[in-house]
């Protein structure tokens, strides 16, 4: 009986994959089950095998971001809440001092961020405004490359950068290899540092490397990163996959002229800024 | 022939339980990192690799500059090298013992260390570095075992180890290049990524570790009177002169593409290392004097070795070994790896000073790697005795 | 025989020494087979029948792992009409919730010490630092 079940399992779940609704968070889930408890119209968790949208299913998703720094900067408070958003939503710790530090998202002057950018002469916009940091998710990630247990890979179904903190042995070549500065080490166990627990997310140990994950296990629920959330109605931050040219994200990106960090590094960064 | 370990003159005992109070002093502190975590290092966010794994870096220099006895002895016949390339193959040895312990004090995860083995992963430089390490480890075991043994017998040793004693010239290099290989690959930092890595740590590789050789040489002729001959001393001298001349060279050319080429990426970091890198009204120059020591070590070292006062006496032959070896140590050992993680990414600064603990560990595993090096010549003298006497 | 009194004596402590497990065990609880508390919840069923789990949850906890971390398959599993996400922190600990009366009292006896809970937080962990909003 066991096995028979772990088989039907198997198949079902498949089948929740394959009826996935269309409309732009949705397409990330897996789960229309509890997206539809979010408010998101979708399908019951038995729908039929090969229901759905078959016509636009093949290609690969390319999650991505717009950073709109304009709307982000408009209202006050609004980057600090992005990036509080993700601390909550990560049980990220909060160390007191910049050698232990562990940042997903967080936020820099622009000279910082983009370095291979003059500054000299720059507008107000550049030099007054702050811009957020975060892994690029790149489609070349030289992280996955430099890792020698693939703890840090990229999920082909999603173009997401991830972490297997079981695996990683804490080497940090993942790190001396990022050319964004996006990746954080555990120096110490950081669960003292964490203010408040999302009891559905893990906290890390001491000893592996962490970073920005988009979110991956929020999308599982039919929602968008914590980021995108906290920027809900400003435009600010546009989520969505790159790859569909009918997406939202690909509107933003058709309608203004974008930038992304270190584009001579060849990486091909999955988030781009509205400067 | 292990047996000759445990005879030996007060001296000998004194050295290794010396030598045993490092360790246990390291294994401490070691015990202390592996509780509460490599913060107990001075490692950070921006300078995510430290002593440990610059001390990696020159050590596999050391290693692969063994290679420098073997080939002019195996493959050019030159056979006043024929005392001391036993000494080349187990410094070799004792130099990678070092290199396996530094990368796993390095680790955040040692105990998952196997994952490498678990889950191999081809486009990883690691994991090749992995493979040629232990591979050179291995050769130089087994050649330097077989032959010394065959020796002991006074025999011709097998036809069948010429195979592997061959093939440990290719891995040395290999090793080097593939150390290299872990800096010059990433597309993120500019010190690093430079074709000129992995031949000049292989001329630096050259030079220090011959110079160790020598050093080790010139006290075994006091302290267990073997002399390994002034031909041979002197034909090493030559060697380490090109070697050294080969990577103060090289460093020059970063220089030259640096500040002629005038992209800030290409000069963020020989600033920082040579000057001082300012910074918001700050100047960061930490590493300034170790560099500049590095520079006046390195080519008074050449000019005294050049002396012909190098070819006929030991003390200013022995001065000049130590002062190259501490100035390629400066430059690999120290300068070379933390530079390249300034500035960091987002073209901030943050200056590396190890701890105590990590210096504490940083020694525990040298004296580790002189307890085996040391055993092992022993071993090696002990033979040598042994068929002359 | 030689030396009666030392051989006798020490063969004694030698063989005390050697048993040492079996009396230990014997006259102290540390021997007596676990029984790991039911779910205080009062639920019957698992993903898989109980000695389906009691052997292999480990394996299965490192096939969610894989599924969710590495093949981006976080599928929710509808088991009996309840619904499971794939995870330590999200499906098992939500019925097991005591941590320290379920998964320690085999562990403690088979000497073994699984890493989980250095990330994944217990329900008690997470109640000790909650979410102020």
């Amino acid at each position: 009986m066991d096995k028979a079940r772990r088989t039907f399992l198997k198949i079902a779940g498949a089948s929740v994959v394959a009826g996935m609704a269309a409309p732009a968070v949705m397409k990330l889930t897996a789960t229309p089950a509890l997206a539809s408890s979010e408010g998101h119209a979708a399908p019951a968790a038995h729908a039929p095998v090969g229901g759905g949208h078959a016509e636009e299913t093949p290609t690969v998703m390319r999650l991505g971001m717009v950073i709109d720094t304009r709307k982000l900067n408009a209202k006050e408070g609004l980057i600090d809440e992005a990036i509080a958003a993700c601390i909550a939503a990560h049980n990220i710790p909060q160390f007191p001092d910049k050698k232990s530090e562990i940042k997903w998202i967080w936020k820099a002057p622009f000279e910082n961020v983009f370095t291979d950018h003059s500054v000299r002469l720059g507008s107000k916009k550049i030099t007054d405004n702050d811009f957020p940091v975060l892994c690029n998710h790149c489609d070349e990630p030289p992280c996955c490359k430099a890792c020698p247990t693939q703890a840090t890979f990229k999920v082909e179904a999603t173009g997401i950068v991830a972490m297997d903190f079981h695996r990683c042995i804490g080497c940090r070549f993942c790190m001396a290899a990022c050319p964004y500065g996006a990746r954080s080490f555990n120096w110490q166990d950081p669960r003292p540092y964490v203010k408040s627990y999302n009891p559905d997310f893990p906290t890390r140990m001491k000893g592996v490397v962490e970073k920005c994950n988009f979110c991956g296990e929020r999308l599982a629920l039919g929602q968008e990163p914590a980021c995108v959330e906290a920027c809900k109605g400003t435009g600010a931050i546009t989520f969505g996959d790159l790859n569909d040219p009918k997406s939202e994200i690909r509107a933003v990106l058709d309608k203004d002229f974008t930038i992304q960090r270190r584009p001579t590094t060849g990486t091909n960064p999955s988030v781009f800024y509205i400067v | 022939m292990i047996e000759k370990t445990l005879k030996g003159k007060p001296a000998y005992w004194v050295w290794l339980a010396f030598l045993g109070m490092l360790m246990a002093i390291g294994a401490a502190c070691y015990i202390r990192q592996y509780n509460f975590g490599l913060g107990m290092t001075g490692m950070s966010r921006d300078v995510s690799w430290g002593l440990y794994i610059s001390q990696f870096t020159f050590l596999v220099g050391v290693a692969a500059g063994g290679v420098m006895l073997v080939l002019p002895y195996y493959i050019h016949n030159y056979k006043e090298f024929g005392r001391i390339t036993i000494l080349g193959e187990f410094l070799a040895i004792g130099a990678i013992v070092m290199c396996l312990m530094f990368i796993m004090a390095d680790l955040g995860q040692p105990m998952r260390a196997l994952n490498v083995v678990l889950y191999p992963s081809p486009r990883s430089m690691l994991f090749y570095d992995a493979i040629v390490l232990n591979g050179y480890l291995f050769l130089n075991i087994l050649c330097g075992w077989v032959i010394l043994t065959a020796e002991k017998k006074q025999v011709k040793p097998p036809k069948w180890i010429y195979f592997f004693v061959y093939l440990s010239i290719p891995f040395a290099v290999s090793i080097h290049t593939v150390t290299a290989m872990l800096y010059c690959g990433l597309p993120g930092r500019h010190f690093w990524l430079s074709a000129i890595i992995a031949p000049r740590f292989l001329a630096s590789a050259f030079a220090a570790g011959p110079a160790l050789i020598i050093i080790a040489c010139l006290v075994l002729k006091r302290v267990a009177g073997f002399d390994a001959g002034r031909k041979a001393m002197n034909k090493l001298v030559t060697i380490i002169i090109y070697a050294a001349m080969l990577n103060m060279f090289f460093v020059g050319l970063e220089f030259f593409v640096g500040y002629y080429s005038n992209i800030p990426g290409h000069k963020y970091a020989l600033e920082y290392l040579f000057f001082g890198l300012e910074h918001h009204g700050q100047v960061y120059n930490n590493l300034v004097p170790f560099m500049w020591a590095f520079v006046i070590l390195a080519f008074g070292a050449i000019a005294v070795l050049a002396t012909p006062a190098a070819k006929k006496n030991d003390f200013v032959l022995g001065l000049g070994c130590v002062a190259l070896f501490i100035a390629f140590w400066l430059d690999k050992g120290i300068g070379f790896v933390i530079a390249g993680f300034i500035p960091s990414p987002l073209h901030e600064i943050t200056e590396y000073v190890p701890t105590v603990n990590e210096l504490g560990i940083t020694v525990g595993i040298w004296a580790t790697g002189f307890l085996v090096v040391t055993l092992l010549y022993k071993i090696a003298i002990g033979v040598e005795h042994e068929i002359e006497g | 025989m030689y030396n009666k009194g030392t051989i006798i004596p020490g063969l004694i402590i030698f063989i005390a020494f050697v048993t040492f497990p079996v009396w230990f065990n014997g006259l102290t609880t540390a021997g007596d087979l676990p029984k790991p508390e039911l779910p205080p919840g009062g639920e019957k069923e698992c993903v898989m029948p109980a000695d389906y789990m009691r052997a292999n949850h480990m394996q299965l906890l490192n096939e969610w792992r894989d599924n969710v971390l590495r093949d981006g398959n976080r599928e929710i599993l509808e088991i009996g009409g309840k619904k499971y996400p794939k995870g330590l922190q999200m499906a098992c600990m939500q019925c097991h919730s005591v941590k320290e009366k379920f998964c320690d009292s085999c562990h403690t006896y088979a000497a073994v010490t699984p890493y989980c809970w250095d990330c994944h937080l217990t329900p008690k962990d997470a109640k000790s630092k909650e979410a102020t909003h």
